[in-house]
């Protein structure tokens, strides 16, 4: 195809082509003339200015009720040059805001990075997707030097920038914590002051708070109000799920969390999750939290990071599929 | 998929009823947040919210039921959830905001 050229003598050969031949490839020509105009910022009122000059090229006997009645369109089209302009700024803008965001994304990444620790006789699995560009679920790993390891899965209720930055506040209130105040409930108690005295009265976060001690084999937790999860009894082939009941953090100023311990046996398995997973929808049908728990029953021999990826990837695939809230999925399982 | 939420609003004496039909989330929630928000404020007032014909209802829904809570509290007027359907009440359940939110269960929305 021929370029089409953004000039005065260009349009003028187009528009005699057009007026002698009527022919459609001229007005084909004309449409990319006027793509190749917005492109280059030429308000619509230029091109009227040109389209006259144009013709009174070719026909200098141009009635002058012709020519005054293209003037007044000309006036007529100037707000639509002007909104072309904004159109622009807008775009420009909006590109700058998108780059932010990704900046902050990222930074939150950083952030809140958590490694998977290499735990002796553990076997730990964990996935979190974001729904948009920023996650409102958080986990974390705590290992310390005595070999115990504490795992946090929170969920911040409001979504995008505000619910990533409070994220960030709990995670370092709770690296604050002094080592002897490590208990689930505890932890719990001291973030729900935080966040009830930090955040906007809508704003609330969920949150899970397990801690494996590999002496005792014991697991105790507490729960602020998160989705339950569940526990695998390998010997039985059964799930359980973990019920721990706890107000959501932030709703009141003082509240208790109550502390649950379970003995963990090999082969046991913990499943932690968000309401992401069993929020899921696929067109307008909910997927219903047994059918969660049986696609988790379908991957759970699997070594956890593997299930983990796999039950993901199971929703993932369903047709019609879109991820409605942010999605975190946590196996951890007893190997000795 | 027709996502939306209408809000109806029926006043007698003190007592204001708001009759929620459709589905609470992130794009419907301040529709919610608008309409309940200034009721809590209004001195004397007892809040009632109908949630029979709300199908479905995210955390963010949950949120703005805090802030009303709070702001009943503040504000000393009451509020109260009633005909909740067995999927909206479950998450009051699972956060355990049923504790500190008046919720009467004696009357079951339809599912």
């Amino acid at each position: 195809m021929e370029s089409v050229k953004l000039d005065l003598e260009n349009y003028r050969k187009l528009l005699k082509e057009y007026l002698l031949t009527n022919d459609e490839t001229a007005l084909y020509q004309a449409e990319q003339f006027s793509k190749l105009s917005v492109q280059h910022n030429i308000s619509p009122e230029e091109i009227i200015h040109v389209h006259i000059e144009a013709l009174k090229e070719l026909y200098p006997e141009l009635p002058r009720e012709v020519s005054d009645s293209l003037n007044f369109l000309l006036e007529a089209m100037i707000s639509y040059g002007l909104a072309l302009q904004e159109y622009q700024f807008l775009r420009a803008k909006q590109s700058e805001l998108e780059s932010e965001i990704s900046v902050a994304a990222n930074m939150q990444k950083t952030l809140l990075s958590t490694v998977k620790p290499d735990i002796k006789g553990l076997d730990i699995g964990a996935i979190s997707v974001p729904a948009n560009s920023m996650n409102g679920d958080y986990y974390h790993f705590v290992a310390d030097k005595e070999g115990t390891l504490g795992i946090a899965l929170a969920d911040v209720i409001g979504k995008g920038i505000p619910a990533a930055l409070a994220m960030s506040m709990i995670k370092y209130s709770m690296d604050s914590f002094p080592e002897n105040q490590r208990q689930p409930s505890m932890i719990l108690e001291n973030l729900n002051r935080v966040v009830e005295r930090n955040v906007d009265p809508s704003m609330f976060i969920t949150m899970f708070y397990g801690l494996y001690n590999p002496e005792s084999e014991t697991f105790s937790y507490a729960s602020a109000g998160h989705e339950p999860g569940f526990y695998y009894h390998a010997s039985k082939d059964k799930f359980e799920e973990i019920e721990a009941r706890g107000l959501v953090l932030g709703a009141t100023e003082h509240t208790t969390y109550q502390q649950f311990v379970n003995h963990i046996k090999k082969d046991d398995c913990i499943i932690l999750l968000t309401d992401g997973v069993t929020e899921c929808r696929v067109g307008d049908r909910f997927i219903e939290r047994d059918e969660v728990l049986q696609v988790i029953k379908d991957y759970i021999h699997l070594p956890a990071q593997e299930a983990v990826d796999s039950v993901y990837k199971y929703f993932e695939r369903l047709q019609d599929f879109h991820l409605r809230d942010d999605f975190t999925l946590i196996i951890i399982r007893k190997k000795v | 998929m027709n996502i939306n939420l209408d809000v109806e609003m029926i006043e007698q004496d003190n007592m204001t009823t708001l009759v929620l039909s459709g589905e609470i989330d992130a794009y419907t929630a301040p529709v919610l947040k608008e309409a309940l928000l200034p009721l809590t404020k209004q001195p004397n007032t007892e809040v009632i919210v109908d949630l029979e014909k709300v199908n479905y209802m995210d955390s963010t829904g949950l949120g703005v039921f805090i802030s009303a809570l709070k702001s009943s509290k503040e504000h000393s007027t009451s509020l109260k959830l009633i005909q909740l359907q067995d999927r909206v009440h479950r998450l009051f359940k699972i956060t355990s905001l049923d504790s500190i939110i008046t919720i009467d269960t004696t009357v079951r929305g339809g599912n």
